[in-house]
């Protein structure tokens, strides 16, 4: 058992370009859940649109990355918008329903073989994103390594990594802006009650639909940084359950906080990386019984996500304001 | 009519291992059953070279190694598909695919029957036939999501779950544990999915009802319990579909224009006469009619003197074990895996949305149109888009008529 090992695993993939999708994906989402109160569960729409506007325009089209990227966010801003014109006036609940279906009908679309010549369909996209890494200014070569001991990156994981997290950073910093202002305000007086806000003469649908845009334009970011980091798009990497791990991580760090989504991302993939490094090893030890090993044999994915499952519910039962939350501010009713 | 892709689970482990060769491969299929065995693949390099060549085996597969990474032409040969399978309209039978070295790359051909051959009408009756089981089995899975939603107000995500969990114990019943027969399994299975289902609400949602958690917070618990549960049937089950053993192989009968298997009329035939025992139940027995009571509006109930807790019991042991028993049938029908439910919950959703949520007979109503409109909907568009259909069904019928169709208009939207 190398615990060296395991844990710079672990640190590599809390703040490895995994944790800055996601801090990116749960940012957004507090825009949506956090402060407005909208129970968005079609979060990975907003990345998937953003990600396969990136990889369609310059693969299929051979548009410039520069251009791939802006059509990216633009496509997930579209999406914010269309999404939030018919739905932003149902109740939570059904809201979350047509979010979620919203999100699954884009991706069995773009999955399917008939759209093949457009976004390579089941067989996934990719592109050259050679445009990014020319700016990349940590010298690259085959034995450049950053970092210590296990906790190391290549390059070019320096370079998207350095990226990701001055995004996060300057996103942060707006969003406080944002929500300080009265404009913010507004915000979370519709996530306490909307009648409330709206009988003081504020216009509840364009806050919301505000709000819908800012955080799924974020969402979009995640996806384009997601398909710069992979060179490409997956459908199957946009499954339903990529939303709930954004809520994982949103809950874990503390919703309608600053700073909770961004901790709770690190945290997110600190603990899973952890459990799967602890388990791979785990599986190798000679001590161990060949039945559990066998049964452990490539299954540390599995129980890794299932502990994301598990840790959701013990959340919600034990500590619903995350890390730094503030429980008051989280007991939304909509029944 | 489809496709089909190839195996793309042994991807990860493999670029470490230098020593792991290069591969391209796939599955010929059409639909999701009917394996393409016989023909040929070849690859050529980027200079027209052919590399490498290979037949499809009796499970369809095809697997071609290369010299390394990089792009190559593959081609399938289309004179050595069989009579009735051609491919499908607008693709080319050569593709190109970029290998990563030391992997392996699955190539799609999309194959599928030649369009010629049986006529529209019988196509109509047999997509008919298709939707009234495949609407009849999402209905036995909605009445549960939908009682439930009704005496709790609960959404439960977790529904697909026990749908899958359904599926899966029946397989250990009927494959793994003592080998019954799927009608012995089947019943064992609704019996541990009624107590599955008593297990949750009194271990779980009745002290959480108790605690006063907001809507909110209940519905992130479902959602964790559907991951949760979805990853502990997969770590024991495995993520490859399996079948049951009994009523796979099975003559079809030509009934007028329907070709159909005596499994799936047994199928449609026992949920039948279960909706109806159900359907009974609820409208003669004290116990449905307190269900019913609960249903409209709780506190009232509580105020006339009705058991509230024993009446959300019932409802939580009769809908998981009737979502459970749909999870068999679906995997009858086509195949049992891990995603089985939750591919389906969403057009449980769909069905109990358009019924209008928390009214049970709306929910068999809902569900019946929705299986119907998805199954009929492949007569215009590919089976794999077929999901669409139902999605966006979903979405118009909560814009346009969020209660429902048989629901109250009350305070929804």
């Amino acid at each position: 058992m190398d615990f060296d090992i395991i844990f710079g695993n672990a640190a590599r993939a809390a703040f490895g370009p995994e944790a800055v999708i996601l801090a990116l994906a749960a940012i957004g989402l507090n825009v949506h859940f956090g402060f407005t109160g909208m129970l968005n569960c079609g979060q990975v729409g907003f990345l998937l649109l953003g990600a396969y506007g990136t990889s369609v325009s310059v693969a299929t089209f051979g548009w410039s990355l520069w251009a791939g990227v802006l059509i990216g966010l633009f496509l997930s801003l579209a999406l914010a918008a269309a999404l939030g014109f018919p739905t932003l006036r149902l109740n939570p609940l059904l809201f979350a329903i047509a979010t979620i279906a919203a999100a699954e009908i884009i991706r069995i679309l773009i999955g399917s073989t008939d759209a093949i010549g457009l976004t390579g369909g089941p067989l996934s996209v990719s592109f050259d994103a050679g445009a990014f890494y020319d700016l990349n200014p940590y010298p690259d070569g085959p034995q450049d390594r950053y970092g210590i001991g296990t906790f190391e990156f290549t390059g070019q994981q320096l370079w998207v990594i350095t990226v990701g997290w001055a995004l996060i950073a300057l996103i942060s910093l707006a969003i406080f802006l944002l929500v300080r202002s009265p404009w913010g305000r507004v915000l979370k007086s519709i996530r306490e009650d909307e009648d409330a806000a709206r009988s003081l003469g504020k216009n509840v649908f364009s806050y919301k639909m505000q709000a819908l845009l800012i955080g799924g334009g974020i969402g979009g970011l995640a996806g384009v940084i997601d398909a710069i980091k992979t060179s490409g798009a997956d459908p199957n990497g946009f499954r339903p359950q990529v939303t709930f791990f954004a809520y994982a991580a949103l809950l874990l760090g503390g919703a309608a906080t600053y700073l909770g989504p961004v901790l709770g991302a690190v945290l997110f993939w600190f603990l899973r990386e952890w459990i799967e490094s602890f388990l791979r090893q785990l599986a190798s030890e000679s001590w161990l019984p060949g039945a559990a090993s066998d049964f452990l044999d490539g299954a540390e994915g599995i129980i890794s996500v299932a502990m994301v499952g598990l840790a959701l519910v013990l959340l919600m039962l034990f500590r619903p304001q995350g890390l730094t939350g503030n429980r008051t501010e989280l007991h939304l009713d909509a029944r | 009519m489809l496709v089909w892709t190839g195996g793309a689970t042994a991807q990860t482990d493999s670029e470490a291992d230098g020593a792991s060769p290069t591969l391209l491969e796939g599955t010929l299929r059409v639909g999701f059953d009917q394996f393409v065995d016989g023909v040929e693949i070849t690859v050529a390099d980027q200079s027209g070279a052919e590399v490498g060549r290979a037949t499809t085996d009796a499970d369809g597969r095809w697997q071609i190694e290369v010299p390394g990474g990089g792009t190559y032409a593959v081609t399938l040969n289309e004179r050595t598909l069989p009579d009735g399978v051609s491919l499908r309209e607008g693709f080319a039978p050569t593709t190109e695919a970029t290998a990563a070295e030391g992997a392996s790359r699955p190539v799609v051909f999309a194959v599928g029957e030649a369009p010629e051959g049986t006529p529209f009408g019988e196509r109509a009756a047999q997509t008919v036939f298709n939707g009234l089981k495949f609407g009849l089995i999402i209905a036995m899975c909605a009445i549960g999501l939908s009682l439930i939603y009704g005496t709790t107000g609960l959404v439960n995500f977790a529904h697909g779950e026990l749908v899958t969990f359904g599926a899966v114990i029946a397989w250990y019943f009927n494959s793994a544990w003592g080998s019954l027969n799927l009608v012995v399994a089947a019943a064992l299975t609704l019996a541990v999915c009624g107590m599955l289902g008593a297990g949750l609400e009194v271990g779980l949602f009745r002290p959480l009802r108790r605690r006063k958690l907001g809507v909110f917070q209940l519905v992130v618990v479902t959602i964790g319990l559907s991951l949760l549960g979805r990853q502990v049937i997969q770590l024991f089950f495995g993520a490859e579909p399996l079948s049951y053993r009994d009523f796979q192989v099975q003559k079809r009968w030509e009934v007028g224009p329907w070709s159909v298997t005596p499994r799936e009329l047994v199928t449609i035939a026992v949920i039948i006469v279960l909706l109806l025992a159900v359907g009974l139940m609820l409208q003669r027995t004290r116990l449905g009619k307190a269900a019913r009571a609960v249903s409209d509006n709780p506190s009232l109930a509580a105020a006339s003197g009705i058991d509230v807790n024993r009446v959300v019991l019932l409802v939580w042991v009769m809908g998981a074990a009737l979502a459970g028993l749909g999870g068999v049938f679906q995997g009858l029908d086509t195949d049992i895996d891990p995603f089985l439910g939750f591919q389906l919950l969403l057009l449980i959703f769909a069905g109990v949305e358009l019924g209008g949520l928390g009214t049970a007979y709306g929910a068999l109503a809902g569900s019946l149109i929705i299986g119907m409109a998805t199954e009929v909907s492949t007569l215009w568009i590919s089976p794999e888009l077929k999901f669409v259909v139902p999605l966006a069904a979903l979405i118009l019928i909560l814009l346009l008529r969020p209660q429902g169709l048989f629901g109250i208009k009350a305070r929804v939207g």
